[in-house]
């Protein structure tokens, strides 16, 4: 008998029983479309990183103070667009201080001469803004010279931007993002413009609003605020030291040689060597190769996850065989009783096997290629070609693999005892 | 016996003896059977419940080993024959009807007729045609496409027949094959199994029933798992010509 007359019992057997066969083909189609729709997030995900890492600039460095002695290594990405850490002045532990002096001598056009722009950052953590009874925690509150606003190409959509005035005249004045206007004035928050509002009770006179980062994934990049250094070390912060600098090179080209400068010149004022440096750098390669490997990490993670899934199908997939074959251990006798060998019964039972899987994967992928095209707790999912296709093989696998036991268990019935089972 | 006279029985079986278990519970369903079956015979087997009726057909049939002796089927030794000789044996040589009928359920009656073709490796236009003569012989032609649940007890049997009959076996095995049929049913069975004998083919029927033995030209009588008489019927030329007249 050839593969097509097995192939139409199994067709038979499949369909005699259409709500199992639906049941049994939902298992392997939830893990198909798991592993598609999953890995598409991680990629998504990583995408969208990537994607905010290329608006940070790709000549822009960020230097931050770690851990004496511990070998200078960069400490993940957590700097970008954030609080990497506070600023806690009063205590004297181990931890390394960069100051306004360090972010001073970068500036200096002999030692630096790669190095375009400096920004020394500070920023207060859960500063809560209040302006005529509305209120809202601004999650980033940074302090920094108006020269940030260049090296991170940040604009004002309404009102005036920060000058060297305000940062030479010490003045309480800010910039906020549109997140943290709309909160307060409401509206499109731009009636924010020259309202002082309180931050932490200390009053900030509203110069600009921000023009929208836009959010990728699940931070909002516009609830922030911006105001000069020195006024916020003279209300929130103190004169501890700094959170960070921000520094542009002269041209993407230049960023490894300014790079090197920098080192030199902290190296230099830290009594350090590059082994042991109390501060890391990072770069938009270092960030970009951490960034990767932790969403691939992620990707991974969702994957076996997906992948459990898809077991789970296919031990789904043998218990309905091994019913199945069960059920139908008499039918199986006649068929031996008129003439079928062996290789006839495990023909027929692994491909209902494989059909069922087949039809799970198929509706999988079905329902995972229309998954991916929501969003998907903020991130646009991007489907791989490799993992719809890795999710049906290994669905189709899953029957062959579960199907062949409850398949060889049936063709070695021996037909006198299965004529005789009840 | 009768087998000198023609060279090649179709059932030739020698100190059959088949034990079921072992110690004390083993139970000698078979105890040493020698029968010998020409080509064109119609045996029936009676025997009172568990005399070993069934064993012997199970061993005839080739759907289980005896556990001593040696049985030749259409001169062919048995025990040289591995699992897939076996299935073609019963495939091309061997024809069963049971007392339940044993149709392959969900199937419609037409597809369970081509089902031995489908096995032997006959091509599809092929089966269907042949299928569907078998089922006509049996008066069955306009029946082809419904599902066993959907006949009648006497028409599943009658299925079964043509199922048995498809693949022109040398031998047609019946166990009890009118033993859950009222009796015209019977009657239509019967019919057809002369019909199948005054063809040519051998038969083996297994039954309780003087109407069925009635029938045929030999009755072997068991008991215990040993046969105790063997007696031969006088022709019923006559009488089998006047019924194959009449159908
Ligand atoms: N698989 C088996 N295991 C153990 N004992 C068995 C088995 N099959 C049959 N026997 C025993 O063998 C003996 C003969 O059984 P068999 O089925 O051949 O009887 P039978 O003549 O067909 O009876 P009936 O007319 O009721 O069908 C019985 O005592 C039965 O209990
Ligand atoms: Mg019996």
């Amino acid at each position: 008998m050839n593969v097509r007359e097995s192939a139409r019992f199994a067709v038979r057997g499949v369909t005699a029983n259409p709500m199992r066969t639906a049941l049994t083909t939902l298992g392997i189609l939830i893990g198909v479309a798991a592993v598609i729709i999953l890995v598409a997030v991680g990629n998504g995900s990583s995408a969208a990183v990537k994607e905010s890492l290329s608006r940070l600039g790709s000549n822009t460095l960020t230097v931050q103070a770690s851990q004496g002695g511990t070998g200078g290594r960069a400490g993940g990405f957590g700097g970008f667009g954030g609080a990497p850490g506070e600023v806690s002045s009063g205590t004297r532990t181990r931890t390394a201080e960069l100051t306004l002096d360090d972010a001073e001598a970068l500036t200096d056009a002999t030692l630096a001469p790669h190095v375009l722009r400096v920004a020394p950052r500070v920023s207060a953590s859960s500063v809560t803004a209040t302006y005529d009874g509305a209120t809202h925690t601004v999650s980033t509150f940074l302090g920094t010279s108006p020269s940030y606003l260049t090296i991170n190409d940040d604009s004002v959509q309404k009102g005036e931007t920060l000058t060297a005035e305000d940062w030479t005249g010490r003045r309480r004045v800010a910039l906020v993002g549109s997140s943290v206007a709309e909160d307060l004035v409401g509206g499109d928050g731009l009636d924010a413009v020259g309202k002082t509002v309180q931050f932490d009770g200390i009053g900030f006179t509203v110069v600009g609003v921000l023009t929208d980062k836009g959010s990728t994934g699940p931070q909002d990049e516009d609830d922030r605020v911006i105001a000069p250094l020195t006024a916020v070390q003279d209300t929130l912060t103190g004169y501890g030291s700094l959170s960070a600098i921000s520094v542009q090179a002269k041209d993407a080209d230049s960023v490894a040689t300014a790079q090197a400068e920098i080192e030199d010149v902290l190296n230099s004022r830290h009594h350090v060597t590059s082994d042991d440096a109390d501060y890391s750098i990072q770069n938009p390669t270092s960030l970009l190769t951490a960034v990767t490997s932790t969403s691939q990490t992620f990707t991974v993670l969702l994957a076996s996850v997906a992948a459990i899934s898809l077991l789970v199908g296919g031990i789904g997939v043998m218990n309905i065989m091994l019913v199945t074959v069960t059920e139908r251990t008499r039918e199986i006798g006649i068929r031996k009783a008129i003439g079928a060998r062996r290789g006839d019964i495990v023909g027929q039972f692994l491909l209902e096997a494989v059909l069922l899987s087949l039809f799970g994967g198929v509706m999988g992928v079905l329902v995972g290629l229309a998954g991916s095209r929501f969003e998907i707790v903020g991130v646009r999912p991007v489907v791989s070609a490799s993992s719809v296709a890795l999710a049906f093989g290994v669905a189709v696998g899953t029957g062959l693999f579960f199907g062949l036991y409850p398949a060889n268990r049936a063709a070695a019935l021996r037909p006198i005892e299965a004529l005789r089972y009840e | 016996m009768t087998g000198a006279r023609v060279p090649r029985p179709v059932l030739d079986l020698r100190g059959v003896t088949k034990v079921f278990g072992a110690g004390d519970t083993a139970v000698h369903a078979l105890g040493g059977v020698d029968l010998v079956v020409d080509r064109g015979e119609y045996v029936a087997v009676m025997g009172a419940s568990g005399s070993g009726k069934s064993t012997l057909m199970n061993i005839v049939g080739c759907l289980d080993v005896p556990t001593r002796g040696r049985y030749l089927l259409d001169g062919v030794d048995t025990r040289r024959l591995d699992e897939g000789r076996q299935a073609m044996v019963r495939n091309r040589k061997i024809g069963f009807v049971f007392q339940s009928f044993n149709l392959v359920p969900r199937t419609s009656a037409q597809s369970n007729v081509e089902l031995p073709l489908a096995y032997a490796g006959v091509r599809l236009a092929q089966r269907r045609e042949r299928a569907a003569a078998a089922l006509a012989r049996v008066g069955l032609a306009d029946r082809g496409h419904h599902l066993p649940s959907e006949l009648s007890g006497g028409q599943q049997q009658r299925v079964a027949i043509a199922r048995a009959l498809v693949t022109e076996p040398v031998l047609l095995l019946a166990d009890e094959p009118t033993g859950a049929l009222d009796s015209r049913s019977t009657r239509e069975v019967l019919d057809l199994f002369d019909d199948v004998s005054a063809g040519g083919r051998t038969i083996l029927v297994i039954t309780h029933e003087e109407e069925v033995a009635e029938r045929a030209h030999r009755v072997v009588r068991f008991r215990d798992g040993h046969i105790v008489s063997d007696e031969r019927r006088a022709p019923r030329g006559a009488r089998a010509a006047a019924a194959g007249g009449a159908a």
